[in-house]
């Protein structure tokens, strides 16, 4: 097969009310067996231009298309989605709101029952799937049992039976904990070097990824699209993982793309940065606990022996975990590990069985509302449980998984008033706090046309408006894409800076190694690994960030910290390649 | 099936008797065999539904009710409107009446709710005829939209809480409400996305004069169906118009749906089996609304609670035979997840 299976020839899509389009000039060819990953900043089109590849772009969203794309010698423009169903195969974000039945084997065979496969034929094909996936043992298991990582293959499962040529996935592992994301990927690659199936794929989190690509499209902000090989494009790319951006920082040429390249390239880096650079960064880490040994001051939030049980399962069991003053601690752990029922339990609103939880009052408790808190002072503590909403969240914040439920007004200056009113605040307070993480949101905006990163954004400055000393975030990065993380993680730093705790759940390892001073892993609602982010991230194969990788036994988590470790020293060691 | 003849019985009586038999026959077979989806736990709350409505019956009795019988329990104070009076004495005969009133329609309740604990909707869809897989889809998914519906309401209530709200009052719902909209809409999309472009709804073209035959066919059918059920649960109707209609009818739907079932190109994964078990499953179901329905004939007062005087209602064998006939599947039904019972 000679002719490119995708083919985008100067495509532009503009959806109707936006004022400029979507996609701009967009020509992509990806080739019969390829792996390609579509780069882009949040809202810059990527979704845009893989739904343009089956046709749901302009077909099912609306929106006017210029240009033409083809997929296998098939036009979109004649051919609707569902007429490419054979040839294209479409997985999302969320698996499980895209499942039309109950039960595997049910879902894999739906796409064949819609084409009108004979049965024989459909269970051969349901059976080949089933083993190529590795999936034979979950036939029979209801959708909604299963983890985030086996619904997601179970989604591609569900698609591939129809055999198509093409496979095209939205960020299918934005949702998964890292082994989750691991078994998807490795059935990506599996599926394109094996059956030579052209893949196309968004992500965010490109260190999963970029590794396996054959070609890479990056969407621009203007929605003008380059694409070309992974090594030529993530020389200039403004997103990148951090082990190129440790490449790019070291002059290594070409530039490594994965762990183990970046590894033979480090070796005279390795050597310059020594044991001994170990403790420069350790103390940075560390530093609120080492430097502060004598005094410790008390706690903002402390849980002993919480206990949450959802029916017969035991979410968590027993956790002891306290914040102290200007820490930032990341909650690592699987999916189901017990990460939210913790963090609701310990925000007071969720369930909780067993155990205590104490939370100190925030600047605006024990000045302005300080009746309503007993016995006013610093130091007064209460139970967050026993406390109203409203005096609730002066002690501790909580930003929850879908931040978005928490907007309801049509405009981002109505939210940011009603804002200020529920906290009892000094009207423009929440603004304020908008403007510092994300300046310049139009106040006329409504929330949900905001990119994810400034709906974030807002959500944050509505819980900071009543002034928590502790704030608590539950998997706060998804969909978030480098830029946007690294504000969050400035964002998060600050606050601890100014005196408040903060503890972050959540998968993404290159932001806790970035973020956390101390992580705590969870498994089976237990405590697992509580320490030290250097400790903690370094001793873990799986929880280990790409910079601790490439640098090991040295213990360095990212490559601002090998900065601070090696100041001006990265011309020499790149040169001495 | 099973349930529409359960139903079927409860409708026909107002014995207390019978319909709590009734309830607890189909409390029975769900507990027996109901799976583990969302919708099998659904139960308990249909239950409670129906204890509900009973309550309301006589909340509403005691409010605005036609106050009858010589047993005076105790009087309210009565404010005399004209044409109705609210509140007023009451008397145990006209509370009982109200009651039973509730109860009959708590079990109608309860046997649907065993339906639908029983009968997975995406499976029902297998059943359905071809030309009816469109919107039978339709019907599926939003049924399924229920209770992802009152997971997001949970969901944004938490929220709302967060954001200092006690989270109830009748201000709140505007806030609650939006959110769960907008989520709701966003799902139903990523679904419809999602189908489309795995091939759902692709058929060829038809032929006009196809289409109209089979809408002819398929509405003579319905409303020929509709007035047939109207003659045989209605016990004053002409005994023309119940049975013989009702099989027309039927018979003109299935024919409309396999003319327009023609041209649809779908095949079925591992087609349900229709076996022993299941014929055992719908027969018990239509055994037990036959049965009550001749027994009701026989014996029209055994039927109704005795209120004038007020009497111990009695209980009428046959219908008692029937009803625990219905508890069959409860030992007849293949084990979950094989299912056998259907609506």
């Amino acid at each position: 097969m000679s002719a490119p299976v995708v083919v985008l020839d100067r495509v532009s899509v503009r959806y109707a009310g936006s004022p400029r389009p979507t996609l701009r000039d967009a020509s992509v060819v990806v080739e019969e067996g390829e792996l390609a990953v579509v780069v882009g900043r949040t809202g810059a089109g990527k979704s845009t231009l893989l739904g343009a590849v089956n046709g749901t772009v302009p077909h099912f969203t609306g929106g006017h298309l210029s240009g033409r794309v083809t997929v296998a010698g098939l036009d979109t423009r004649t051919h609707r989605p569902r007429d490419l169903a054979g040839v294209v195969g479409v997985v999302s974000q969320d698996p499980l709101a895209g499942f039309v039945t109950d039960t595997v084997e049910e879902e894999l065979a739906y796409t064949l029952e819609q084409l009108g496969v004979e049965p024989s034929a459909m269970r051969r094909r349901v059976e080949e799937v089933l083993d190529v996936l590795g999936i034979a043992d979950l036939r029979d298991a209801p959708l909604h049992d299963l983890s985030g990582g086996q619904q997601q293959r179970v989604a591609i499962g569900s698609v591939l039976t129809a055999n198509p040529r093409v496979l095209v996935l939205d960020e299918p592992t934005s949702a998964l904990d890292p082994t989750g994301a691991e078994e998807v990927l490795a059935t990506l690659s599996r599926l394109v070097h094996d059956l030579g199936l052209t893949v196309l794929v968004s992500e965010h989190r490109l260190e999963r990824i970029v590794g396996l690509a054959d070609r890479l499209v990056l969407v621009a902000e203007d929605g003008t699209v380059s694409h070309g090989a992974p090594s030529d494009l993530m020389a200039q790319s403004p997103l990148a993982p951090p082990v190129v951006h440790l490449g790019r920082w070291a002059g290594w040429q070409p530039l490594p793309l994965t762990v183990r390249d970046a590894r033979r390239a480090a070796r005279d880096l390795r050597a310059a940065l020594g044991p001994s650079t170990e403790q420069v960064v350790a103390a940075h880490h560390a530093a609120p606990q080492d430097t502060s040994p004598a005094s410790v001051p008390a706690p903002l939030l402390a849980g002993t022996a919480v206990e949450v049980h959802h029916g017969d399962l035991v979410a968590v069991d027993g956790v002891d975990l306290s914040l102290a003053p200007g820490e930032v601690v990341a909650l690592m752990g699987r999916n189901g590990s017990g990460k939210s029922s913790l963090l609701w339990a310990l925000h007071g609103s969720g369930h909780r069985h067993g155990g205590d939880v104490t939370v100190a009052a925030g600047p605006a408790a024990t000045t302005g509302a300080a009746a309503s808190a007993p016995g006013a002072g610093g130091a007064s503590t209460v139970d967050p449980a026993r406390v109203s909403p409203g005096v609730r969240r002066r002690h501790v914040g909580l930003v929850p998984q879908s931040a978005a439920d928490l907007l309801y007004l049509p405009s981002v200056d109505d939210e940011c008033h009603q804002a200020d009113t529920e906290a009892g605040a000094a009207p423009g307070t929440a603004r304020e706090h908008l403007d510092r993480l994300a300046p310049g949101i139009d106040g006329a905006a409504h929330p949900r046309d905001l990119s994810e990163g400034q709906r974030l954004a807002l959500v944050v400055a509505i819980q900071l408006t009543a002034a928590p000393a502790t704030l608590l975030l539950d998997e706060p990065t998804r969909g978030l894409d480098y830029p946007a993380k690294a504000a969050l993680s400035s964002l998060l730093r600050d606050l601890a800076a100014a005196g408040g705790a903060v503890l972050v759940a959540t998968h993404d390892v290159e932001f806790a190694a970035g973020v956390a001073d101390r992580v705590v892993v969870l498994a089976r609602g237990r405590v697992v690994a509580d320490g030290p982010a250097v400790d903690v991230l370094c001793d873990s194969p799986a929880f280990a960030p790409q910079v601790a990788k490439v640098l090991a036994p040295t213990r360095l988590l990212t490559v601002d910290d090998v900065r601070r470790a090696l100041p001006g020293v990265p011309v020499t060691v790149g040169g001495a390649r | 099936m099973w349930a529409i003849g359960l139903a079927v019985a409860c409708s026909r009586t107002t014995n207390p008797l019978l319909l709590l038999l009734a309830v607890s026959v189909a409390a029975l077979v769900v507990a027996a065999r109901r799976g583990s989806s969302p919708w099998a736990r659904a139960f308990r709350l249909y239950l409670v539904l129906g204890a509900s409505i009973v309550v309301l019956r006589v909340l509403l009795h005691l409010l605005v009710g036609f106050k009858f019988g010589q047993t005076r329990l105790y009087t309210l104070p009565s404010i005399d409107l004209p044409g109705i009076t609210i509140l007023g004495p009451v008397y145990l005969e006209g509370v009982l009446a109200a009651a039973v009133e509730g109860l009959r329609l708590a079990s109608l309740i309860a046997c649907i709710g065993a339906a639908n604990a029983l009968a997975n909707p995406k499976r029902l869809l297998r059943a359905m005829p071809s030309a009816l897989h469109e919107i039978g889809t339709a019907v599926v998914i939003s049924v399924t939209v229920a209770p992802q519906l009152a997971e997001s309401v949970q969901r944004v209530r938490r929220a709302r809480v967060l954001r200092g709200e006690g989270g109830s009052g009748l201000r709140s719902v505007g806030r609650v409400a939006l959110p769960v909209l907008q989520d709701t809409l966003d799902r139903s999309l990523l679904l419809a996305s999602a189908m489309d472009s795995r091939g759902y709804g692709r058929r060829p073209e038809q032929s006009p004069r196809v289409r109209h035959l089979t809408g002819a066919l398929t509405l003579t059918g319905l409303l020929g169906a509709a007035v047939g059920t109207y003659g045989v649960l209605d016990a004053t109707a002409p005994a023309a118009v119940g049975l013989p209609m009702l099989v027309a009818g039927l018979l003109l739907c299935v024919a409309g749906l396999r003319v327009g079932g023609r041209a649809v190109q779908r095949t079925a994964y591992r087609p349900d089996p229709w076996a022993t078990p299941e014929w055992l499953v719908a027969g018990s179901g239509v055994a037990a609304a036959v049965l009550v329905v001749v027994a009701a004939r026989a014996d029209p007062t055994a039927f109704v609670l005795p209120l004038e005087p007020l009497a111990p209602p009695a209980l009428p064998l046959l219908a008692v035979v029937g009803l625990l006939l219905a508890a069959v599947p409860a030992f007849a039904a293949p084990e979950p997840p094989r299912r056998g019972s259907r609506t």
